[in-house]
């Protein structure tokens, strides 16, 4: 198992997803500059979150012109494993790696806090992951939309990934932090489902002197999975 | 020597007493400048001096009573006089940290304003050779009632998070408190820490003749020309805020991530002789100030100067404070490597000048040329200000200014807190003001604020916001961003408790006790947390100090300081001075802020283990196995029932009256001496420091500052608690009253005699309040038959700020 973590000007996370493949789970991970080229041998891509080139314009929109993402895309294409948190996953729907679109919080706000997931399709992102899991958001611009057609293929297709919802795994309405369609906080693409975008941060509830593990369970599945 | 004389630039207006006088240097002061000069300076230099010797620049009202602060230690690498204070963390590693008020802007773009604040603060610190690992912030609003109030609580909050949020720092921690007296003047003090290795710390100091000089980041404009003139008076009621708007600068977070980032890497390699970020008076005192440590001068072009604006005068470029701004001093030869650096993060990087052996302050430029112009001609720089360092930065004025109590103060002092209203009586009464209090929204949650911030950002958040001092666990790191050390939780990483605080109210009814207090409080919260002290910053908030009252009220303040940082052991190292908040009101009368000297601390905490949180529920979730309750002991003193300054009084008063609880120093380091010894036995289950609101609150605040409530079930009047002389008076003093020095702790009941014998060794009081009660979700008084529902105390907490701002 080897990792990579793409990172944009603007890139915030990029250290935590670091820290927590390298020091908690122990994988070889190198982190790619993104007018580098992404190195050969690699399992997992993570686009880490943050504000890539300041959210200007729109979220990731500037981010999946840069050079590496043509590798990321011919990585996913040909079902390698690709995690996109948060910015990650606004920069895999601008690219079309992801169906859908990320748009402004329903409040208009920023909004920081735990939230719950019901795990919902099964894939190599979810082989280890608990069926309601506790992990934190912190995005503006976080509310998932897609069309009527495309929603009832990531339905049928057992393509939504988790949904928001409460400590007891109901998904209702008051549980859903953003205004996302059907409470979507994450979809699978790519050929096999080896791309997953979601909006929370598992990585930043893996250790369990940080307040929580489930985060790490996604990053776990993958380790078995390669 | 004869300074050479620059000649005026055309165009430039006549310099004299009127010109000086509307930039608000003095006529003595002009006449000292020109003094010191042998001539008169030109319109450009009159602008450099009226910045250089602001009270924002100068600190000319305050220098001779900061002098007073304890700044030294065995921890203390940088003390005050730098970007930021140093303190050493051990194993090779320091903490960097300061605050900085960015009041005046905020008031009048709140979210510019606190934006650019937040940015300021965190290149104070990175431009030290830190990576800034948290953010906090003391925030100040007027009566929540007031009209501007949820503009100015939604704008300011949103812009600390716009910026901080973006840069990937995580702001862990705050406080904020309303009053009417803020209505014209917020306060906005950002705190920022970083942690840098100790043979790499970077100083804002001009070294080395013929070094070359570089400018970095953003381009010029011309936002913020005159930002500290203007932070270095008082506002006029009648001006309204858009006559100031062309003073705000416009922050870009982007960019200064991107300018952090480029910066560490810089420091990497060593490449530079010295440092410091473009902030308040822009280039101009971030260069001279460079020259002035270093025992060195200067001479920079300002035709090279990167710009955005069109037609900028030298003066405006001088003078602009266009945010995300570093002015490098290079090590010669290294230059081409900082600027290869500086391109690979798409940054304008270019070398302006060098050092030289003068101390003179050269600046060049060609007259009336715009580099953006493409018709310009060829530049053909002239000498524009020739200043000699000393006198820019030395010779500004340190004035003494006269003192005197505010005559009305013994009065208000002196007002029974009984008539200002029947004090609560029986249990309905009693009850309905602890959940107006647990709901006030200077005592409620705070969560609607540090949700819009990222307070997890870099994965080290231990303890969120909401408890007494917020923990950071701090990767220490090689340069290749994996771990030093053994990669253990204590080999490899450094805990950090932080805090900030202050109670403006007793500040006003006593500066001196009142600054005492905040620190004692602030290094209180940090102590429970599980943290030791070991560096102090201050931002100290003030009115007009050319009223003696206010400039009495800065010099107790400053004593209270002292006097509390040597009891409790903890250096002051950095900090930053905001007079002149005040506001002329509508009949023309100034109007103060109330005293408002902010703290905020930096604590060690040696091992995970030893952190404690204020949250009962994580107190019963680490001890899943104790089939009884935890039993909660009052640690400090019960009997100093004073109400003057509370929020209690605060609910029936619009000035601040009463008799201020007093602290004793003395006893208070022995309290935090105890607590930290018990924390570092894990002998406390949750701690939670006694302040605003009082033991009462206190108390209702541990059973649902976590994520799931815990009932309690506490005696406060009787049995070990039981007052002398029990009447209504008392019995509000006693639940809601704000003696300082006063820590509430959960404990398992095996553990009471140990606690007991070591209380007593310390000589801290110690008594049994009550017990928590697992099963029954309630905050029970039992002998005042108070009772009511832990929802509704957290219903009433956790609305308490929506109601200002809205959903």
């Amino acid at each position: 198992m080897k990792a990579a973590v793409v990172i944009f000007p603007g890139s915030n996370c990029d250290h935590d997803v670091l820290h927590v493949l390298r020091n908690v789970l122990q994988v070889p991970t190198t982190p790619v500059w993104h007018r580098e080229r992404l190195p050969s041998g690699i399992d997992l891509v993570v686009l880490p979150g943050g504000f890539s080139f300041g959210d200007y314009l729109r979220c990731g929109a500037i981010a999946h012109q840069s050079e590496v993402m043509a590798d990321v895309k011919q990585h996913a294409e040909r079902g390698g494993l690709v995690l996109g948190i948060c910015n990650g996953f606004q920069i895999l729907t601008e690219s079309r790696l992801l169906p859908g679109a990320l748009t402004r919080n329903v409040h208009r706000r920023f909004e920081c806090r735990d939230v719950w997931l019901k795990r919902e399709g099964e894939s190599a992102f979810s082989r280890a992951v608990p069926e309601v899991l506790r992990v934190p958001i912190a995005h503006s611009d976080g509310r998932y939309q897609i069309d009527a057609e495309g929603l009832a293929k990531l339905q049928t297709e057992g393509r939504i990934a988790f949904r928001y919802c409460d400590p007891r795994g109901n998904v209702v309405t008051e549980a859903n932090p953003n205004g996302a369609m059907v409470n979507i906080a994450g979809i699978y693409g790519g050929p096999r489902k080896n791309v997953l975008g979601m909006m929370p941060h598992p990585e930043r509830l893996a250790e369990s002197a940080l307040g929580g593990e489930d985060g790490r369970s996604i990053f776990e599945a993958v380790l078995r999975a390669a | 020597m004869a300074a050479p004389s620059p000649l005026p630039l055309p165009g430039d207006p006549v310099v004299d007493e009127a010109l000086a006088a509307s930039h608000k240097l003095s006529p003595s002061e002009f006449a000292m400048i020109n003094r010191a000069l042998g001539r008169e300076p030109t319109y450009t230099e009159l602008g450099v001096f009226s910045v250089m010797f602001s009270e924002h620049c100068s600190y000319k009202s305050s220098r001779i009573h900061l002098r007073r602060l304890p700044t030294t230690g065995p921890k203390v690498i940088q003390g005050p006089g730098e970007n930021a204070g140093v303190v050493d963390l051990g194993d090779g590693w320091t903490a960097v940290f300061k605050m900085e008020s960015h009041n005046h802007p905020s008031f009048i773009e709140p979210y510019q304003g606190a934006a650019t604040g937040v940015g300021g603060i965190m290149r104070d610190v990175f431009t030290m050779g830190a990576r800034p690992i948290a953010n906090l912030n003391s925030l100040r609003f007027g009566s929540p009632t007031h009209a501007r109030t949820p503009e100015l609580v939604r704008g300011v909050v949103s812009g600390i998070g716009g910026y901080g949020n973006c840069m990937g720092v995580p702001t862990v921690g705050g406080e904020v408190q309303f009053d009417p007296a803020y209505d014209g003047n917020v306060l906005v003090n950002a705190f920022t820490v970083g942690i840098a290795r100790k043979d790499r710390i970077f100083y804002g100091r001009a070294a080395g003749i013929g070094n070359p000089i570089l400018y970095v980041g953003a381009k010029t404009g011309r936002d913020g020309v005159h930002g500290a003139t203007m932070a270095s008076a008082q506002f006029d009621a009648s001006q309204e805020k858009k006559a100031n708007r062309p003073t705000v600068q416009v922050g870009d977070p982007f960019m200064e991530k991107l300018l952090l980032e480029a910066c560490l890497e810089i420091f990497r390699e060593d490449l530079l002789e010295g440092i410091q970020d473009m902030g308040a008076a822009g280039l101009t005192s971030s260069s001279t100030e460079m020259c002035a440590r270093a025992g060195t001068g200067l001479e920079i072009d300002l035709d090279l100067i990167p710009r955005r604006a069109q037609n900028l005068h030298p003066y405006e470029i001088l003078l602009s404070e266009s945010q995300e701004r570093m002015l490098l001093v290079a090590k010669k030869g290294s230059e081409e490597r900082v600027l290869q650096i500086c391109q690979k993060w798409e940054l304008d990087a270019v070398v302006i000048g060098k050092v030289t052996d003068t101390k003179r302050w050269v600046v060049k430029a060609t007259p009336g040329r715009d580099p953006l112009d493409p018709n310009a001609q060829p530049p053909r720089p002239v000498v524009v200000c020739d200043l000699p360092v000393d006198i820019l930065v030395e010779a500004a004025p340190k004035y003494d200014r006269p003192r005197k109590v505010d005559p009305d103060l013994a009065r208000r002092i002196a007002v029974d807190v009984g008539t200002l209203g029947a004090y609560p009586s029986g249990s309905e009464q009693i009850r309905a003001e602890l959940l107006a209090l647990a709901g006030s929204p200077n005592l409620g949650s705070r969560q609607w604020i540090w949700r819009q911030y990222d307070h997890m950002v870099r994965g080290g958040t231990m303890v969120r916001p909401g408890s007494d001092a917020a923990v950071v666990r701090v990767p220490c790191e090689k340069d290749d961003g994996t771990l030093s050390g053994d990669g253990s939780e204590t080999g490899s990483y450094k805990y950090i408790a932080l805090s900030v605080d202050c109670d403006g109210r007793q500040c006003e009814l006593d500066a001196k006790n009142g600054a005492a207090m905040a620190v004692a409080e602030c290094a209180r919260n940090v102590v429970v947390s599980g943290g030791e002290p070991i560096g102090l910053t201050d931002c100290l908030n003030f009115g007009n100090p050319e009223r003696p009252e206010v400039m009495q009220q800065f010099s107790d303040a400053i004593d209270g300081i002292a006097e509390a940082c040597k009891a409790l052991g903890v250096p002051v190292v950095s900090g930053n001075v905001s007079l002149y908040n005040e506001t002329i009101d509508k009949e023309g009368k100034p109007r103060g802020i109330l005293p408002t000297p902010t703290v905020g601390i930096v604590g060690l905490v040696d091992h995970p283990d030893h952190i404690v949180t204020a949250h009962l529920d994580q107190a019963l979730l680490l001890h899943p196995e104790e089939k009884d309750d935890l039993a909660l002991l009052l640690l400090g003193p019960k009997d100093d029932l004073a109400l003057g300054g509370s929020e209690y009084v605060a609910r029936r008063s619009a000035e601040v009256v009463g008799a201020p609880p007093r602290i004793d120093l003395d006893a208070e380091a022995k309290l935090q001496k105890l607590v930290l010894g018990l924390c570092r036995a894990q002998l406390l289950c949750a701690a939670h420091d006694v302040s605003g609101g009082g033991l009462a609150i206190a108390l209702a605040e541990m059973c649902v500052t976590g994520v799931v409530d815990v009932g309690i079930k506490v005696s406060l009047v009787s049995g070990e608690m039981a007052l002398e002389n029990k009447t209504d008076a008392s019995i509000v003093g006693r639940l809601f009253g704000e003696a300082p020095t006063r820590v509430i702790v959960a404990v398992r009941e095996r553990d009471i005699p140990t606690l007991t014998e070591r209380a007593k060794e310390a000589g801290v009081p110690l008594v049994r309040v009550g017990k928590t009660t697992r099963h029954d979700a309630h905050v029970r008084i039992e002998d005042l038959g108070v009772e009511v529902t832990t929802a509704l105390v957290r219903e009433a907490r956790e609305r308490c700020l929506v109601d200002i701002v809205g959903r």
